[in-house]
Parts: structure tokens; C-alpha cells; sequence
């Protein structure tokens, strides 16, 4: 029925099953978005070219749908007062620079070194970034959770106060999720660094997060929720970019966003229930163990350019189906732990409520 | 999940009319998808037409979902902003 769509578009046909895949993807993905800020749209493009939507509208209908769910899941943050505009569209302008540029570099190796090229050079860019950043997160949450203090309010770690205590002369921009003033200068290669891992592995969250939170001071639940506006910023700027070349498959992404929304709304409603850390918790997991489904994906790409012996047709399929099932366990276990918080905190809220009530 | 302690009415109406209209807002795209994908496909200007629809569906959808977890009795924490 679809067919002339999809040979002169290569835009897939979509049966109920397709449909339905994409809406639970959708549902996890905004699910974690939703708490952590990012991070639930990187499954987002290999489950959709594992249905045969090749690379390209994949990465561009998954951007698609990623604007529109950070906008709502901003809105909704704002709402609890976690979000920081000011703050949000100043790093998503320079963010969306890095995009410009991280997109050219990826342009430039693919010209070079082809397809594998390319892929071994975003895989590798997720594993050392992620074994670095994801690992820094994940022990810190681990800390704080042994420390006993999980209840005080966060600390600002040292390397913020120190870029809070630079004064730079017509820079300084007063920041209300801080309440202090920053320097641009610190704000733009930030921003730009999110932009750049934005365009290379599809979640300049890894980045944008940690980096408001240890570079800037933000707490957790603010940098958390103003990832949301940088995500919308960047997302809007690159959809736009892509649909002018015709690749957003508006069908996926607008399925993809009706999972996800339902989504986004119940994890922007359980950072309300949850102590700071668990962002860092989450957001750690998440990244660690996602490395190591890229780093399956390394001897794959590595065996096609012909960096190391070739691999056998069903050891290749197998890294490749491993890589992927990690990566849904990994995004699995993230929307476990926020569902599990949310009910705890709820029952927590219960119970206080009902001992108030007996002490009158 | 119940906010059995709040006693604010919830938007059944609203949730009913946003979610009917998004039902017909994703009838309308799977209905019509030959034409969508080939209109938004050619690229260049039309280029608008595919974020406006984001925009449409993220407000009607959008909408519809937050009503659809306070109908449910999901609501964020009394005290706001974390513990």
C-alpha cells in the first residue's frame, strides 16, 4: 500500500508490530529523559535502522522527536521550579555550534575512512568519553550514598567554586540555579563540548549534566531539568537541518514521541519523590554500562577496516545483537530504578502523611 | 500511585478532549502517510512542515499525557523540588 512512499523516500513501511515497538522505546526512552534530563534517545536510532530505517532518517527522525519531548518535559520541570531558562538557551546556542562542528568532523571521516570509519570513530569516542565521565558520576553517587548524607543539601564541588570565583569583566552572567555569577567563557566551551558529543553519540547529556553540575555547581535536579531546554534548543536546530534535506520520517518520530511523552511526564514527576543523588545514580549506570555495549561494537568496526583480522559473519552479528541488548538492559534498569524510587517516595509520603494525622 | 490526600478535582473532561484529539491527530498522520511522507520528504522549504507538526503533536500530546498521570492519581511530591 505504502511502497511508491517508501521508494522514493526511503521511508520503511510500518505494520501494527513497528508501531507498537516504537511506542515502548519511546515510553523508556522518555522515561529516563525525564529524570536524568538525556540519555534516552541513543537507543533510539539503532532501534529503528534494526527495523531497516536506514542511518540517516534514523539519527534525523530520532531528533524529531527529541525537541518536542524536552519541550514538554521542560515545561513540566519548570513547573517544580528545577529549571534554569537563562541558563538552558545560553549553553543550547553554543551547544548548537558544537553540533555544527562535530557534525563537519563526522562529515570529514566519513569522506576519509567510509562507513566503519565513521562508526569506530563514534565508538570510541562513547567509550573512552563514557569510561571517563560515566565512571566519575557513578562513583560519586556511590560515595554519597555511603556517606549517610544523602538527605543534606548537595555541596558545590571545588572546581565550581573556583569558576564562580573568576571575575571576568563583561562576561558575567548571573545564573538563579547557581544564585551567583559565571563567566561565559566557562559557559560557551561547555556548551560546545555537549553540542559536539551531541552530533558524535546523539546524547550531549553525558556532557551537559555533569558538567553544570561539577564545572558550574548546579544541583543535580537543576542540571538535570535544564539539559531539557539545552536538548530542545539543539533538537529544534538539528530536526530543522535535516528536514530541509528531506530525512525526517515525521511517521517514526511522531510514534516514537507518543511513547515518549507518557514517558517524560512520569519521570519529570519522580525527580519530585527522589534525593538528589539518585540522578547521579541513574545517570552513572546508565553511562557505564553503555560503554561496554559500545565497546562491543569496536572489533566489528575495527574487522571492516581491516585493523585486525575479519571476523566471521556470526561472531560479528553476535557483538552486534550483544551491543544492542545491552543497551536496552541498560536503559531497562534506568526506568526500573526511577519507577522504584517513585513508588518508594510515595509510600514515604503516604506513610508521613498518615502519622501527621494520627499526631493530629 | 494515588493521591488519595489530595482533594482537588481532576481533569477528566480535559483529558478526554486532548486525548480524543490526539487519537485523531495520529489517525489523521497513519491515514495520509503516502502523501505526509512525500510532502515532507522533498525537503527545502517544506522543511517547516515537519517541525510544526512536532510542535502540534507535543502540545496536543503533550497535553493529553499530563492530564492522563493526574487522572491516574500520579502527581509529583507535596513538598517540591526533591527531599
Amino acid at each position: 500500500m505504502h511502497d511508491a512512499a517508501a521508494a522514493v523516500s526511503n521511508f520503511i513501511n510500518l505494520d501494527t508490530g513497528a508501531i507498537l515497538y516504537l511506542f515502548a522505546v519511546g515510553f523508556v526512552g522518555g522515561l529516563v529523559s525525564g529524570f536524568i534530563g538525556s540519555g534516552g534517545a541513543f537507543v533510539m536510532t539503532p532501534a529503528m535502522m534494526s527495523m531497516g530505517v536506514p542511518g540517516l532518517v534514523a539519527v534525523a527522525s530520532n531528533m524529531c522527536h527529541k525537541f518536542p519531548k524536552a519541550l514538554i518535559g521542560s515545561i513540566k520541570r519548570a513547573k517544580y521550579g528545577q529549571v534554569d531558562v537563562k541558563l538552558g538557551l545560553i549553553i543550547g546556542v553554543s551547544a548548537e555550534a558544537g553540533v555544527l562542528w562535530g557534525a563537519g568532523v563526522q562529515e570529514k571521516i566519513k569522506a576519509a575512512y567510509g562507513d566503519a570509519g565513521s562508526n569506530l570513530y563514534v565508538s570510541v569516542a562513547f567509550v573512552v568519553i563514557l569510561a571517563i565521565v560515566g565512571s566519575f558520576v557513578l562513583l560519586d553517587a556511590i560515595k554519597t550514598h555511603r556517606s549517610g548524607k544523602t538527605d543534606e543539601e548537595e555541596t558545590v564541588p571545588k572546581l565550581a567554586k573556583w569558576v564562580q570565583s573568576i571575575n571576568i569583566p563583561g562576561t558575567m552572567v548571573y545564573f538563579k540555579a547557581i544564585n551567583a555569577r559565571i563567566s561565559v567563557l566557562f559557559t560557551i566551551p561547555l556548551g560546545f563540548a555537549t553540542g559536539v558529543l551531541a552530533a558524535t553519540i546523539a546524547v550531549g547529556g553525558f556532557i551537559g549534566v555533569p558538567s553544570m553540575i561539577y564545572v558550574m555547581g548546579v544541583p543535580s535536579l537543576m542540571a538535570s531539568a535544564t539539559e531539557l531546554v539545552i536538548a530542545f534548543v539543539m533538537g529544534l536546530g538539528g530536526s530543522f537541518k535535516y528536514a530541509m534535506h528531506g530525512l525526517v520520517d515525521i511517521r517514526l518520530s511522531m510514534i516514537i514521541l507518543c511513547g515518549s511523552l507518557f514517558g517524560i511526564q512520569l519521570g519529570a514527576i519522580g525527580t519530585t519523590y527522589v534525593k538528589p543523588f539518585m540522578i547521579k545514580l541513574v545517570m552513572g549506570l546508565i553511562m557505564v554500562i553503555v560503554l561496554f555495549s559500545r565497546a562491543f561494537m569496536i572489533p566489528v568496526y575495527m574487522s571492516q577496516l581491516g585493523l585486525i583480522e575479519k571476523l566471521a559473519d556470526p561472531t560479528a552479528k553476535l557483538f552486534k545483537n550483544v551491543s544492542f541488548g545491552i543497551m536496552a538492559f541498560a536503559l531497562i534498569l534506568g526506568a526500573f530504578i526511577v519507577l522504584k524510587a517513585m513508588w518508594q517516595g510515595k509510600q514515604a509520603e503516604k506513610l508521613a502523611y498518615a502519622k501527621g494525622l494520627l499526631n493530629g | 500511585m494515588g493521591g488519595s490526600h489530595a482533594p482537588k478535582s481532576k481533569p477528566y473532561i480535559k483529558a478526554l478532549f486532548f486525548g480524543l484529539l490526539s487519537i485523531g491527530l495520529y489517525a489523521g498522520l497513519l491515514v495520509n502517510q503516502d502523501l505526509i511522507n512525500s510532502t515532507f520528504g522533498k525537503g527545502g522549504m517544506n522543511a517547516a512542515l515537519p517541525i510544526a507538526t512536532a510542535f502540534v503533536f507535543s502540545f496536543v500530546h503533550g497535553t493529553f499525557t499530563g492530564d492522563f498521570w493526574t487522572c491516574m492519581g500520579v502527581e509529583a511530591a507535596r513538598k517540591k523540588g526533591g527531599k
